[in-house]
Parts: C-alpha cells; structure tokens; sequence
C-alpha cells in the first residue's frame, strides 16, 4: 500500500502547474481554472489542450458518463484510474468520437479543443475531422496485416501524402520518436504481425504519431504486454509529453503513478478527484479516492 | 449393496450392454447411409463416363448438334455455356459484393434493413424455375432483350446473387474488429476502411462465393428453358473479337444461343436410344465440371484462410 | 499557434470534404445494390400477378381451383390446377419419404457420434451431392433407377413419380442434413453433460435430449426441404413424364407444376395465347406454396438460433 508513495518520492520531481477542474460534487456553470504555480521552479504555465465540460454520455438510455469537468493540460501526461466500469474507457472514447461507430449513443456536454475552441462531442462536429486531430492507441496492439512501413505510413496517406521520399522521412521520423527505429529499420517491408507484442504496439504508437496528432489517447495500452515491453512504453510515454498531449487509460495504479503528471479518479461513471500525480497518491482528499489507492475495492 | 435403489449392479449391466449395443447399431446405420448417398454418387458419376465413353473425343467438342447421334457434339452448346457465364460472373460479382458490403458495413440496424435481407434469403429459396418466368415476363418481353445470352446471363446472374451475397457478408465478418478500430482511430472514413483493410482480406471468400455459385448457374436448366433457349442451334454466336475497329463488339450478347443442360436435356428426351450416350457424355462433363468448381472453391477457401492469420 | 491551425484548416480539411462526399456517393451505390434483392423479389410478385391477370381474364379462378383436369394445349381446353398440385404433392411426398429419415440419421449420426475429424472431412464431400445439375440427376432417374424399380415391379411405366421422387430426396438429403446438423449444435453442451452425468448412452442423448432440444430447428431444415422439393423441375420433367394426371399413386405419371411450366416453355406458343399465360398462372400457384414453406421456414429458424 505504501508503494504509490514511495514511487512517488522515487520519482524526480516535476514542473508542475496544477489544473484544478471542478469535480462533480460542486456545481457551477463553467468550471474556473486556477492555476497554481509551483513554487520549487520557475514553470511555465500549461495551458489547456481540452477541457471536458459538464460532459454527459449515454449508450441507449444507461448514462454511462455523469457531469464530467475535467482539463487536459498541454503536453502533459494526464491518467485516469478507477474500478471496473467506472467509465474511464468511456470518457476518454469520446475524444476521438469512438463511440460514434455504435448505434444509439448520445453525448451531452462539450468536450472543448483548444486553441480553435472546438467541441469535439458536439453534434456540428464531424468525427472523422476529430480523429484525425486526435491520436488513438488501442489496449490489444492492432496493426494492420501490412508491412510495418505501410502501417505508418497508413495515416498519412489518408491524408493526402502520397510521395515516396516524403512518406519514407515521415514514417522514419514516427519510428524514431516511437523508440523503434532501430529495431525495425531493416525490415520495414516485412508484416508488421511478424514483431512480438511490445514492438506491435509501439508501431502502433508511431503510427499514431506519424500524422501529428494534437492529443494522444492511450487505452490501457500495456494491458496485454510483458514487464519489459511495458517498461519500454511507460518510458516512451513520459518522453512523448514533450511533443503531444497525453491523455492515458490504465487499471494498473502503480503505470499511473509512474507516467502521468495528472491522475483523475473516476467511480461510478463521475469524476470524484483530480490533482497533481504526487499529491492524489500521498493526500488525496477524497475519502473514496483513497479507499481506492490503498485498495479496499478493486 | 453397491447398487442403486432399484437396481442391482448385475441389472444395470445388462441393460447398460443392450443399450450399448444400440448406440453401435446406430454408429453402423448412420455411416451405411452416409455411405450409402455417397456411394451413389460415386457411381452416378462412373455410370456417366462409361454410357459417355463411345462419345469422348475431339469430335464430340468440335461438333454441332444433328439429327444423327453418332455426329452430334457440344460445340455450340459449350460455348453458350461459357458465354453466358462471363456475363452472369460480370453481373453478379458487383452486385452481390456490394449489396453484402452495403449490409454488413454500412447499414444501420432498422426495419429496411431487415426488409433487403429478409428478401435475400427468401430468393435463396425461391424455385429457380420462377426465375425463368421472371426473365421471360421481364427480360425478354417488357426490356426486349430478347431470348438472348444476356437474358440468360442476368437471370443466372439473380439466381445466385443470394449465394454471393452471403458468402461476401461472411468473409467481410471475418475480419477483426481491431482492424476497423484502428484504421477509424486514425480518422479514416467508412469507405477507406473498408476499401483499404476490409475488402483485401476478403478477396478469398468473395472468391469462393462467386465460383460456388457459378457452379451452381452452369448446370440450371430451368430458367434457360423458360426463356426459350433452343436446342437445335447449329451455329456460333457471333464473336467478341473482330479484325476491325473497335475489334470488340457485343452482338454476341443479343444472340440465340444454347446450353450445356439444355443440351444434355433434349437428348435425354429423345425416345431414341442412341442419344443416350451423348446425354451421358453431356452430363459426365458437365458433372465434372461442377464438382472441379466447388473443389477449386474449397482450395481457394483453405489456402486464403491460412495466409492471413490474425 | 495560428500557424498550426492554418495547417489543420487547409491542409486536411480541404480533402476531407472530397473524401466524405465521395464516401456519401458510394453509399448511395451501395445501398441500390442491396435493394436489388428487393425489386428482384417485387418484380417477381409483378410479372406473375400481372401475367397471370390476363389468364384470369378468360378462366375463372373457381374452375382453376376446382377443375380436375389440366389440358390448355387441347382444343377443348381445361384449366384445373389440381392435377397439377397432386403431382407436385405425390413426388414432394415420396422425396420427403427418404429425405426426413435419412437426413436426420446422418445428422445425428454426424453430430453426436462422428469424431471431429471424420465430420469436417465428410460435410463437404456430403454438400457436393446437392451440387449435383438437377438434369443430371433426371437422367439418373429415367435411365438408372426407373430400369433398377422395373426390376422388382415390371408393371412399372417408363415414366414415373416414383423414380422421380427417390432421387428428390436423396438430392435434398444433403440440405436436410445439414441444417439439422446446425440446429442439433447448437443445443448447448451442459444439456449433453446432464444427460450423460446419468449414465445415458449417446443415442439415449441424442434421442431424448438433443432431438427435442433441437425441435424448431429440425422442422425449419423439413420445411425447407420441402419447399425445395416442390421447386424441383428437371428430375420430374425428365423421369415423370409431362402428363397432367390427377393421382396420388407414384408408380404412375403425371406432372407436376414445374414440369408444366417446362413443356409450354418447350413448344412454340404466341405470346399472347391463353396457353401461354396459363404458365404464369401455374408459377403463381408455385410462388405461394414456396413462399409460405420459406416463410414458416425463416422463422423456425430464427427460433432455433434464438433459444440458445
């Protein structure tokens, strides 16, 4: 139980700017962001790269998603925790309109995307426009049965990239910042279903990252890997802040506290706490976030 | 006492043999009329070849039907077969592919939905000569298309449309959802995902449908006699390729024509005898080849299942 | 900042809007493919109601129903569709005969005793027989087992709903088969497991527990059959004969809708002719049996895939 804070103090210490949203127990119109700066270093700000606001979601007539406020600060690695069908898979599909592939789901709610203030749940947006702003990166590694060239490359051909020397920068480019390249320059007309899970997966993640993605989504993303190809990703993900905002699922506490600068407790479909990673693990102040983080409900 | 409340243990053996005995009574009889029908197909094929035998040979293909049995051959009924199976191949595949991706990729799950494919399947079963009376009234009178190649090939077309479709929707199903997540997730559309990871991946079962179900055309008669296929028909259709400019033409689709089963159906007609060895060489043939197509499609199946392994 | 949203806003945007008009274009081609099925079944409905309408003109639909003879290519022309119906009746009858048994025996057989192996072999071998051209199938009729019956009954014509009837179902066995093998399959295994947890041996199971277990399935797989049989065309043209005869006796000829349907088509018969049209009016009469049996079919079906 005492291990979260012992990563935590093991941890070096970060920037960090706190954003506080407000959680579902207060209610108020729009949620005010403060922001607190902390006082060890001189820190840049983070602003916001989205802010869900008074987020409601329904599959059918169940609402899976309660009045969720909550801000994604920019280049930062953002988790969300919580049991079982708490919602956090849920919450974090709606920001690439994942949902949008299923029949009867409603959205109520604004997810907001800065800085051209767009609603990614809103019904004048086109979903295929968010995904192609937003990046995803799925819990079982799911690349394509092509050659690990043309997975990365999938995304910008979509786009209209089409010339061979352009393509071949791109995709060695995303290979590179997925910390693959290496492995997989020599066999980059070979099936990408050849790799083991680890390597899948981070050609996924370069896949992703191929197209300049503004947010990158990361569903549970070490699930179904071994402790090696994990701590590869894990590492990854705390490199990649730098370049694009991430939003993370897990179930495993110790990923969270390990990756993220941000971890939001989700119970029940609601936002019960967000706060500063080092903070919710050692003081939450939510009787329930604790209950989680030293585990009396799985 | 080891035995149960009613009875003893030298009881339960007996009864426990007896009933064993009827479990390998029915093992035996299951297997004799698995046998049995298969068996009978065997010889249905051999019989064919040896009442055919006396007309094997080159001239058998080279020839014109004629009033003498010893000089009547298959020629122009072999090539309306295959002319009338290009057009039902090049009809049927784009229909029967599409309508399978329409109802599996992009159909959302309401009442008109479920009106097209409860018509699929009601056509699956729908007698193929009604088919024939459907190209008569429609194909042949109302679009005057006349009793033509292309009547037939579109009728044919339609019969196995239900066969193509399902085998599509199948092997489109096949495919991983993951897959489809993945290419969505990096915000491609409902075409281009179906077009770049649904549809390369299905080629196999597409194929498969399609031959099985010109295995199936290639030997209905009912529908080709309805539209009023003639047996008696001692030419070519005029050919798709010419010497001259535009070298291709189409009058071969309007033309009269005949076919295998029509063929093989009028000699064994005949009150005459000696037909009967050009109607068993017909259907030697023709079973042949119907039994060659379902285990080219059987291959294609096993070997597209095996190259892509998710 | 403003320089990254004018890279969003002109670069992907200005193709996206060709890519979702282009996406919404093949929809639309797709969904017309799939409503082909559709006017494909309602143009059929038309041609032979409207056919059909002209052949009432002339014949009342009282006589057609009732009338015992069937002769519209005789100068003194008759038009009762009962001779007709009981030469599709008798030989459906006897191709059910066979079929439903034997089927069924090989279902079960396949399901419940044949090791894994021995069935995924066997299936497709068993499937080619419904592959056999239904004309092939009449010669083997005419010529191989009309001569094999008069063997045993030499009173028995050239010509007959018998031979004809036999080889029906031995061509349907394969369907019946198969789809009752479906519906025993997906009796789930707990209902196996209980019944052998008692000591049952596997016939007792498969009698008692599964057979019955697998009911709306099983009768889905007869209906169906049936109605295969009766759309059955070239076996009875070839080996019963094309003499309207109204008789529930196999041994003798007769013929059925279908085969009717066969004969006008062969001969030479104005368009407009009341000859003619009688063969829509047959082929209505055929639609409805058929369309009744797939019906109650389908939704047997949809049961037996339902209950578990």
């Amino acid at each position: 139980m005492n291990t979260i804070s012992d990563t935590m103090t093991a941890n070096k210490s970060r920037q960090a700017a706190t954003m506080q949203g407000e959680t579902s127990a207060q209610d108020s119109d729009t949620p005010s962001l403060s922001i607190l700066m902390d006082d060890r270093k001189a820190s840049r700000a983070n602003a916001a790269k989205a802010s869900a606001e008074k987020l409601n979601f329904w599959y059918g007539s169940n609402q899976a998603l309660k009045n969720i406020n909550l801000v994604i600060p920019e280049h930062q690695v953002s988790a969300l925790i919580g049991p079982s069908g708490c919602g956090k898979s849920t919450f974090l599909r709606c920001f690439n309109r994942m949902h949008d592939l299923q029949a009867d789901t409603k959205y109520e709610g604004a997810i907001t995307l800065r800085p051209d203030n767009v609603n990614l749940v809103g019904p004048e947006t086109d979903p295929i426009e968010v995904r192609m702003r937003i990046g995803m990166v799925f819990q079982k590694p799911n690349p394509f049965p092509k050659s690990v060239f043309e997975n990365v490359a999938y995304g910008l051909r979509l786009r209209g990239v089409n010339g061979r020397t352009e393509l071949a920068e791109r995709v060695e480019k995303a290979l590179r910042a997925a910390a693959i390249w290496d492995e997989v320059k020599d066999r980059l007309n070979e099936s990408a279903l050849a790799l083991s899970g680890g390597q899948m997966q981070r050609v996924c993640i370069a896949r992703a990252l191929a197209t300049d993605p503004e947010i990158l989504l990361f569903d549970e993303p070490t699930s179904a890997l071994d402790p090696i190809a994990t701590a590869k990703i894990e590492e990854l993900i705390t490199e990649l802040r730098s370049r694009v905002t991430i939003l993370i699922v897990t179930h495993n506490m110790q990923q969270a506290a390990r990756v993220s600068d941000f971890t939001a407790f989700m119970y029940l479909g609601e936002l019960v706490e967000v706060d500063a990673t080092s903070k919710i693990f050692t003081n939450p102040s939510k009787k329930a976030t604790e209950d989680y983080i030293t585990g009396r409900y799985g | 006492m080891a035995a149960t409340a009613h009875l003893t243990l030298e009881e339960i053996r007996k009864g426990l043999s007896w009933r064993k005995q009827l479990d390998k009574a029915f093992t035996v009889l299951g297997l004799a009329l698995l046998f049995c029908c298969l068996g009978i197909l065997a010889i249905l094929f051999f019989d064919l070849v040896r009442d055919g035998s006396s007309r094997f040979g080159w001239d058998f293909f080279t020839s014109f039907p004629s009033r003498k049995a010893e000089n009547a051959g298959i020629l122009s009924a072999a090539v309306g077969t295959m002319l009338i199976m290009v057009v039902t191949a090049l009809v049927a595949l784009p229909l029967g592919v599409a309508a399978a991706i329409y109802l599996e990729e992009y159909a959302p799950k309401n009442w008109f939905t479920g009106i097209i494919e409860i018509n699929v399947t009601n056509l699956a079963g729908v007698p193929s000569i009604i088919y024939g009376l459907l190209a008569l009234g429609l194909f042949v009178y109302q679009f005057n298309f006349g009793q033509s190649v292309l009547t037939a090939g579109l009728t044919l077309a339609l019969l196995i449309l239900p066969i193509v479709i399902v085998a599509t929707r199948e092997s489109l199903r096949a495919v991983p959802k993951a897959i489809r997540e993945a290419a969505y997730g990096l915000g491609a559309t409902r075409w281009e995902v179906t077009k770049d990871h649904v549809l390369p991946y299905s080629t196999g079962g597409i194929l498969t449908g399609l031959i099985l179900g010109l295995s199936r055309a290639i030997g209905e008669t009912a529908p080709i006699i309805t539209i009023g296929a003639l047996s008696f028909i001692a030419f070519l259709p005029p050919s798709p390729v010419t010497g001259e400019f535009p070298f291709l033409n189409f009058e071969w689709l309007m033309s009269e024509f005949t076919a295998m089963p029509i063929q093989m159906f009028n000699w064994v007609s005949r009150p005459d005898q000696a037909f009967q060895a050009n109607a068993a060489a017909a259907g030697a043939i023709l079973l042949g080849m119907t039994l060659a197509m379902n285990a080219v499609a059987i291959w294609i199946r096993y070997r597209f299942r095996k190259k892509i392994s998710w | 900042m403003t320089q990254r949203k004018a890279q969003i806003s002109q670069g992907v945007f200005a193709s996206l809007h060709y890519r979702k008009t282009r996406d919404r274009i093949i929809e639309l081609i797709l969904m017309t493919a799939g409503l082909v099925a559709v006017f494909t079944t309602l143009a059929i409905v038309f041609i032979l109601f409207y056919e059909s309408s002209y052949f009432f003109e002339n014949v009342s639909i009282k006589d057609f129903l009732t009338d015992t003879m069937w002769t519209p290519l005789f100068a003194d022309a008759r038009y009762g569709i009962l001779p007709l119906v009981a030469g599709t009746l008798t030989v459906t009858g006897v191709a059910i005969l066979v079929a439903i048994p034997v089927g069924t025996v090989i279902a079960i057989y396949l399901s419940e005793f044949a090791p894994h192996h021995f069935r995924e072999t066997v299936k497709p071998v068993l499937e080619l027989l419904g592959a056999v051209p239904t004309v092939v199938y009449g010669y083997f009729a005419l010529l191989m087992v009309t001569p094999l019956l008069q063997k045993i009954w030499p009173e028995l014509p050239g010509f007959n709903m018998l031979s004809a009837g036999l080889v029906i179902g031995l061509m349907i066995v394969p369907y019946v088969a198969s789809v009752s093998e479906d519906a025993m399959r997906a009796v789930p295994k707990y209902m196996r497991e209980g019944s052998y947890a008692m000591g049952a041996t596997k016939l007792q199971t498969a009698l008692r527990v599964v057979v019955p277990g697998a009911f709306s399935g099983l009768a889905a797989a007869y209906i169906l059959g049936i109605s295969r049989a009766v759309g059955e065309t070239m076996v009875v043209a070839i080996a019963a004969g094309m003499m309207a005869n109204l008789t529930f006796n196999p041994t003798e000829p007769a013929a059925t809708i279908t085969a009717f349907i066969v004969q006008v088509s062969l001969g030479d018969l104005p368009h407009d002719s009341i000859g003619y049209q009688s063969i829509f009016a047959a082929g209505l009469v055929l639609m409805l049996i058929t369309l009744v049996l797939n019906v109650i079919g389908f939704f047997l079906t949809r049961r037996f895939r339902e209950a578990y």
